[in-house]
């Protein structure tokens, strides 16, 4: 971002501010001063466990990224496998396509109340959730980079007489690499937006349990803070990433 | 075993036939067990035998020299289960198996003593350490959420009937409160009189299988309006009632308190009724467990049942409600101004329309599970067409409902209980007999099946 970007970028928050306190004084939405001392009143003791239903943001962001974690690295990792086998096999690709394409576009909230009633643990759902909002971008993303690599590139693996291991590390998984990582991507980008309403309709501690647990309070204040928390984190999040995947798409 | 055996006639041998179990508080024989196990299992040896032949003594005593001690045990094991017996009264005595058990609630009023019991003492007191309560999102989640928990008294009963759920037998050792809710409307309903002004009302209930749902229904047909075709009542977690009130969404909801206090505290409505004016000291929610976890941790079951037995006692006094409403505010539990809490639980709030109304039974705390209650449960689940065919009225309330039970450890806590589990209740006026539920159906005109 360039200085006149960085300028522009901030006059468009002091505007916002000032649209948000034109229009919420007088009315009973909370103004940017409200939230702000609300939000002082949280982030001055984040760490704090006052029992099991009231603990310290900090906390609560913990749980929230460590169910994320890992219920994305489970389904990354059936979803890899299970694209590089459809992507090699064209026919079977063909056959199951029209499945994938039902089955991601189901919204994974959509899932919960089917699960809870089979699995009957909520953290267990929350998990599945989490699961099924990350397999399918990655899948299809997978599927289709192995079904587009070069020929060339598996007729010299067939030459070296490379075992299956040695061709998927070597040069399936380099090879569809930058789709792989696309793919990954969006999958975080949708897990981290299936997560809160997942949380919040569980009870599961997190940042959804917290706009929940706010909003049976009616705080606005509160919900407001959450909302930038549940923003700040997921931009967090995503940086992360990407710098994560720039370096394995380097290494290709 | 000694002749002339005197001992304390409960720990006397009762399959000796030379021994007296009348009590005749004469010195202690050496010959009765000494230490606390074997006394306890001779006690209940000697209730059930002296149950057996209806307390009197002589017949036991030549039942006994005909057959000898052995057998005598043998043939009355047969008809009694003795070593059941024996197991159960134990366990009131045994070690629990499960310090650390999950209480779910619902950041209600109505679960006053499953919440209280934890700031303020009750689970510890009973040997449950580490007890501690969590906060359930919903009432469809609440039933996996938890090994003991809050819910609608009608929810259990439900569950085990497997309507609109799993079908999974759940137990009420104990309710949690009485009255405690209110219909609320909003603002611009203010001329309101009765049922018949409420045609065309958009309602909000929390759950169908609810007290709310069921007390909604039953006022509105008394006063002539049909709640399945001339008004709609739509399912609503509590806080969005509140926020859909005061957008405009809904004309008014029955729910839990302290909601519809926090109603009149967001100026979004009044309390046009309070539910006890309905039917004064019905059941509202219950606290329940799976008959599953209570048979696999009996002495954890007990201790919980008592906690919540002594909690519920507790609240039930005017006197300690306020301090109850600033241990349960916090965000830990109710997640509510205490102003509000306070004025539920005191019974000295404002109406929304001005007046101060001092109500002090506004929601009053008992725990006891009337099977005459479940029984109405049942008349109303069929009345509106949630449970179909012929039920067996008091055999699924007495397996869910467990008054009986309730009876005897409120009587051995040294709490006055009542002698029977039915009785007569009066609903807006009308009798309800326990013993003819499908004639009290009869007699509604207004009705589903």
């Amino acid at each position: 971002m360039n200085s006149k970007s960085f300028t522009i970028c901030m006059l468009f928050a002091v505007l916002f501010l000032a649209l948000w306190q034109l229009l919420a004084q007088g009315s009973e939405m909370p103004t940017p001063g409200q939230v702000a001392v609300v939000s002082l009143d949280f982030l001055r003791e984040p760490f704090y466990d006052a029992g099991p239903n009231d603990k310290g943001i900090a906390i609560l962001v913990g749980y929230s990224l460590l169910r994320l974690m890992s219920g994305f690295a489970l389904a990354s990792v059936v979803a890899v496998v299970l694209g590089v086998i459809l992507g090699r096999c064209p026919t079977l690709f063909a056959a199951v396509n029209p499945y994938i394409q039902i089955l991601r576009s189901i919204s994974p909230i959509a899932w919960m109340p089917l699960l809870l009633y089979s699995v009957k643990d909520s953290e267990m759902t929350a998990f599945f959730v989490i699961f099924m909002a990350s397999l399918w971008p990655t899948l299809a993303n997978t599927a289709f980079g192995v079904n587009n690599i070069r020929k060339e590139y598996l007729n010299v693996a067939a030459i070296l007489q490379m075992k299956p291991l040695e061709k998927f590390f070597k040069v399936i998984l380099p090879a569809a690499g930058p789709a792989i990582v696309a793919g990954l991507k969006i999958s975080m980008g949708s897990t981290w937006v299936a997560l809160i309403p997942a949380e919040a309709l569980l009870g599961s501690l997190g940042l959804g349990y917290f706009v929940w647990n706010e909003w049976n309070n009616l705080s606005l204040p509160s919900v407001i803070f959450a909302i930038l928390t549940i923003g700040v984190v997921g931009v967090a999040v995503d940086w992360l990433f990407s710098r994560l995947a720039r370096r394995l798409a380097y290494s290709d | 075993m000694s002749q002339n055996h005197t001992g304390p006639a409960s720990l006397a041998d009762p399959f000796s036939a030379s021994t007296r179990l009348v009590h005749d508080h004469a010195a202690v024989s050496s010959s009765s067990p000494v230490d606390g196990e074997s006394a306890m299992l001779r006690a209940v040896e000697s209730s059930v035998v002296r149950r057996i032949f209806g307390g009197n003594d002589v017949s036991r005593r030549t039942f006994m020299k005909m057959l000898g001690a052995s057998s005598a045990m043998a043939v009355i094991n047969s008809v009694f289960p003795l070593e059941a017996a024996k197991a159960m009264a134990l366990d009131a005595i045994g070690p629990i198996e499960k310090k650390d058990v999950r209480i779910g609630f619902m950041p209600l009023t109505c679960g006053t003593p499953i919440v209280m019991a934890h700031p303020m003492g009750f689970y510890k007191k009973y040997g449950l350490t580490e007890a501690q309560p969590y906060k359930a999102s919903g009432w469809a989640m609440i039933r996996d959420w938890a090994d003991y928990t809050q819910m609608l008294a009608p929810m259990p009963i439900a569950m085990t009937l497997g309507l609109g759920s799993p079908k999974i037998p759940f137990l009420t050792p104990a309710l949690e409160n009485v009255n405690g809710q209110a219909i609320t409307l909003r603002m611009d309903h203010k001329d309101v009189r009765s049922a018949k002004d409420m045609k065309g009302f958009v309602f909000a209930v929390p759950f169908d299988y609810s007290m709310h749902n069921l007390l909604l229904r039953y006022y509105l047909a008394e006063g002539g309006v049909n709640p399945d075709t001339e008004v709609q009542i739509r399912i609503l977690p509590p806080p969005e009632m509140v926020a859909n009130l005061k957008a405009g969404n809904i004309d008014g909801f029955l729910s839990p308190d302290p909601f519809n206090q926090r109603a009149v505290y967001e100026k979004a409505g009044f309390i046009f009724m309070l539910t006890r004016d309905i039917w004064p000291g019905h059941p509202c929610c219950a606290f329940t467990a799976s008959k599953k976890f209570a048979e696999e941790a009996p002495n954890t079951f007990k201790a919980i049942f008592r906690a919540i037995i002594d909690a519920t006692m507790f609240s039930s006094n005017p006197d300690n409600r306020k301090d109850i409403a600033r241990a349960i505010a916090p965000r830990n539990y109710l997640n509510q101004p205490v102003e509000v809490v306070e004025q539920v639980l005191t019974g000295q709030f404002p109406d929304g329309l001005g007046n101060m109304c001092h109500v002090p039974e506004r929601i009053d705390f008992d725990p006891f599970p009337w099977d005459s209650m479940a029984v109405w449960i049942l008349s109303q689940l069929k009345r509106w067409g949630y449970l179909k065919g012929d039920v067996d009225y008091r055999g699924i309330a007495e397996q869910v409902f467990l008054a009986a039970d309730c009876a005897s450890v409120m009587k051995e806590m040294g709490f006055k209980a009542p002698d029977t589990t039915y009785r007569k209740h009066v609903i807006m006026g009308k009798e309800f007999d326990p013993d003819k539920p499908e004639e009290y159906l009869a007699g509604f005109t207004i009705r589903k099946a």
